[in-house]
């Protein structure tokens, strides 16, 4: 009874959870791409998308990425032996296991007509199936707590995952142990299949039970009589070996059994039984119940994700459906790292400690983003670090054990975030290449808007200290950053030749530079003479600088001209940061 | 001769044809290749932003590099360049130093300086040499003119970077003539393509690339020839978006390697011929046949 309710309970959270996920992909929007395509018209645009590729030949692309990528799992293989050694016994034990034992009533005992969980081939089965499975969630803990691969974070879900499944499959052997000991349960079965009234015949079927089959009795001990346990084998089999095997075969729970022989008794009188059935049934209800909501949803969105990517093309594909995908793609993210691990940009998180430089963290970030998060500045500030920080090598799409087209997804969460109004220093650096070369895709406002922010923030003072009506300050002489790098000091070698500025292409592109640069090379080299470092820091100068090296080539006074600028953005970064800081309380981003 | 080859982010996304012709075109030499998969960013755009990111990027690749044993080639300018830039950081002592070597050991990891950062063109000058180089050569280009553009961040600073005379490189012109093709002199030979600014002032970015096509048009080169994915992208898909606007004739890009396969009788679907955003098809018609060439 309780039994029934709780499956049909946990069966019914799992159906309402599995229509609201799926409800979310079609509701749900990342990113500015997607705002204004209404609901129902993707629903619609998926349908018509599924039926237009199931009956064309791209039906054949998707028979070949389900049989490789979603059944042979090949790009976790590419990837990662163990790891793919790891996925495929979880995967494979645990399917093999729902659909023989789970689900017996209704597969295995209709298929095979002498199913009987306690015989041949079916007994050894379940417990290799089962092995199978331990052994994967072993190697999986072995990877994130003793191997420590590197950058694999570990997130309450994947803790969550690894012990849900951990709790299912160890109860489930000790029961399969605890019963085999089982007095109890050997009586009981008695009572039902053998019907035995005479004292002699109990004793002699119970001894070869205990002899042969692990039973715990507290009446009969061994050795026993050689006659005792003859007569014993006919009871035996007469009434069990039809249902029987050898419980040697159940190798994991008799292996139990043998080690918990010594304590069977009193766990028999306690209910032990009773207590792990409770744990197995109750841990995979729970498991069943809150799959949709966990990182366990991957088995339903990432063959989804992988077929999807098979058939979809950025530019050919409806608009509606790769917003659809997109949101998808979030369920099909199972936090494996390898998009990390194989991140170009991830040094930089090294450097930098910002987690949201690695792919697979701005993923988990998206899901809380996509499900309506509202960021502080703070938070804003570093996943929007993170988002930009990224030098669209496309290795983690091309990696991606999930098919995801992660490449797709940072292209349109960037644009969203750098539209908040949170300046993002990162758009006035080569990170921003990618953005010019796609600028067509974006408005031209759009565009605009996070340059101008950026080149507000980094600015600093800069116009405030350009005031001739301001006095001159040298407090910031005291500034140590700039001392960091012998090369540094080389801008006291200035003799204000002017050869920088006059060899500067930028310089040369202007009808008015000064006006447009704030200040001239050389000019900047004068600053950091007299020690005004704040004014140095604030030209548009610095960002417009190409980078070319003519200055610190010609300059006749080996002044590191062009390093001093580098030295000189990062300095104005920084301070660009602790604005944003100082300001996060007040800036509620939407 | 083996090289680790250091393709950088850009050219396994967006130039692939490059990473493809310079593949053949050094297996047809025998230069040998080794790729290391750990290899990350090269930490050029990370030297506006933080000093310390850019250069704990850079030492993990030299650090990469050393482990294998192996030199670098590096196909892209500004990845070489900014390797250079750091190895020349790497020389000196001081706390920032101190702490990138603490991370790289956190990382399992150890530079000391032993390789060397080389980029393509250079390997092909003076480690294979022009005469290797000839004796593979099957077609020669007949009356057909090329502007080279060198690349900032290989040139300079010279002192670090070591690539060729900085005010008047010869190295890249010597290897367009050996594919019987000319190098025209033009003004803007030395100057930047534009692309350390594209998507932070595309102005500015836009008119530095279209000074140098003038110029490039003005001494009547038929392509420009680049070694770089950003010079390339900047001259190739940037230029296409100006000429769509703009309506003039593109002076387009050939990479080097594709420019030097053809010679090589490599067919032009592994060098990625069609696989520019401006059409590059027009470059078969200069080639005239070995035979002729001999005589």
């Amino acid at each position: 009874m309780v039994f029934t309710a709780f499956l049909y309970a946990s069966l019914i959270i799992f159906a309402l959870g599995l229509i609201i996920k799926i409800w979310t992909w079609f509701s749900r929007t990342i990113g500015t791409s997607a705002k204004q395509i209404p609901t129902s018209e993707r629903v619609s645009a998926a349908v018509k998308g599924i039926f237009g590729v199931v009956f064309s030949p791209k039906i054949l692309t998707l028979i070949k990425v389900f049989t490789l990528d979603v059944v042979l799992q090949i790009r976790i293989l590419k990837e990662d032996f163990l790891r793919w050694l790891m996925h495929m016994l979880i995967y494979v034990g645990f399917m093999l296991l729902l659909l023989m034992h789970a689900l017996e009533n209704f597969i295995s005992e209709p298929l095979f007509t002498d199913y009987y969980s306690t015989i041949n081939p079916f007994m050894f089965l379940r417990d290799l199936f089962g092995l199978m499975v331990i052994i994967g969630v072993g190697i999986a803990i072995f990877r994130r707590f003793v191997l420590k691969v590197p950058r694999l974070k570990t997130s309450a879900m994947d803790h969550y995952a690894i012990i849900i499944l951990a709790v299912i499959m160890l109860s489930g052997v000790l029961l399969e142990g605890a019963k085999i000991t089982s007095y109890t349960e050997y009586q009981a079965m008695v009572e039902d299949y053998a019907d035995l009234e005479d004292q002699d015949e109990i004793a002699a079927l119970e001894s070869y039970w205990v002899q042969n089959f692990g039973t715990v009795s507290p009446n009969v001990q061994a050795p026993f009589d050689e006659e005792v346990l003859s007569m014993g084998k006919d009871l035996h089999e007469a009434s069990c070996m039809d249902c029987h095997s050898a419980p040697q075969w159940a190798f994991t729970g008799y292996a139990t059994a043998k080690i918990i022989k010594p304590a069977a008794l009193a766990l028999d009188r306690a209910g032990t039984s009773t207590i792990l059935w409770y744990i197995h049934f109750l841990a995979c209800f729970i498991g069943l119940a809150y799959l949709p909501f966990s990182k366990m949803f991957h088995i339903f969105a990432t063959p989804v994700s992988l077929l999807a990517n098979a058939v979809m093309e950025k530019d050919k594909s409806d608009p509606a459906n790769i917003a659809t995908r997109q949101v998808m793609e979030l369920d099909a993210c199972t936090h494996c790292g390898t998009c990390s691990l194989r991140c170009s940009a991830a040094s930089a998180f090294d450097a930098l400690g910002n987690e949201y430089i690695l792919p697979s963290e701005k993923m988990t970030f998206l899901k809380t983003l996509a499900a309506g998060k509202k960021l502080s500045a703070r938070e804003l500030s570093a996943i929007q670090e993170g988002v930009y920080l990224c030098t669209n090598c496309d290795r983690c799409t091309v990696v991606c054990p999930a098919g995801i087209n992660l490449k797709e997804l940072w292209f349109n969460v960037r644009e969203d975030l750098v539209q908040r109004g949170c300046p993002e220093p990162l758009v006035l650096s080569p990170f921003s290449f990618f953005r010019g070369l796609n600028r067509e895709n974006i408005s031209t406002e759009d565009y605009a808007r996070p340059l101008a922010d950026a080149n507000r923030a980094v600015a600093g003072k800069f116009e405030q200290v350009m005031d001739p009506g301001t006095p001159i300050s040298f407090k910031d002489r005291e500034i140590v950053e700039l001392n960091q790098l012998p090369s540094t000091g080389t801008f006291s070698y200035c003799f204000g030749c002017q050869t920088c500025t006059t060899v500067c292409p930028v310089v040369a592109e202007y009808e008015n530079p000064l006006q447009t640069l704030g200040l001239l090379p050389h000019q900047i080299m004068n600053c950091l003479g007299l020690g005004l470092v704040e004014m140095a820091s604030g030209p548009r100068m610095l960002w417009d600088c190409v980078t070319c090296y003519q200055c610190q080539e010609h300059c006749p006074q080996n002044v590191e001209i062009t390093d001093i600028f580098f030295q000189l953005k990062n300095l104005a970064v920084k301070n660009a940061g602790k604005v944003v800081d100082e300001n996060s309380p007040d800036l509620e981003a939407a | 001769m083996k090289y680790a080859l250091f393709l950088g982010c850009n050219i396994p996304a967006r130039v692939d044809q490059y990473d493809a012709s310079a593949r053949a075109v050094l297996r047809q030499v025998g230069v040998q290749l080794k790729d290391i998969r750990e290899f990350n960013c090269c930490g050029y755009p990370m030297r506006n932003v933080d000093q310390k990111a850019f250069l704990l990027s850079s030492a993990v690749n030299l650090a990469l590099a050393e482990k294998a044993g192996l030199d670098i080639l590096a196909l892209c300018k500004c990845c070489f360049g900014t390797l250079k830039e750091a190895e020349h950081i790497l020389k000196e002592e001081g706390t920032l130093q101190k702490e990138v070597h603490g991370l790289l050991a956190q990382r399992g990891l150890k530079y000391t300086g032993t390789i060397q950062i080389k980029h393509f063109l250079s390997v092909l000058y003076h480690d294979v040499g022009l005469d290797t180089l000839k004796s593979n050569i099957t077609m020669q280009y007949k009356d057909f003119k090329i502007a080279t553009h060198y690349g900032c961040h290989a040139l300079r600073p010279s002192k670090i970077t070591q690539f060729d005379d900085p005010v008047a490189p010869s190295i890249f012109d010597n290897l367009v003539e050996v594919t019987g093709a000319k190098s025209v002199d033009w003004t803007r030979k030395l100057e930047c393509c534009g692309a350390p600014v594209l998507g932070v002032n595309d102005d500015l970015s836009m008119n530095l690339a279209k000074a140098k096509i003038s110029s490039g048009k003005k001494a009547g080169a038929d392509y420009l020839c680049s070694a770089c994915p950003y010079c390339h992208l900047q001259f190739d898909t940037v230029q296409k978006m100006m000429v769509s606007q703009n309506g003039n004739n593109p002076l387009a890009s050939v990479l080097y390697p594709q420019l030097l396969g053809l010679c090589m009788g490599i067919d032009e679907k592994t060098l990625g011929i069609n696989m520019n955003q401006l059409d590059i098809s027009s470059v078969t018609s200069f080639l005239e046949s070995g035979e002729e060439n001999a005589e």
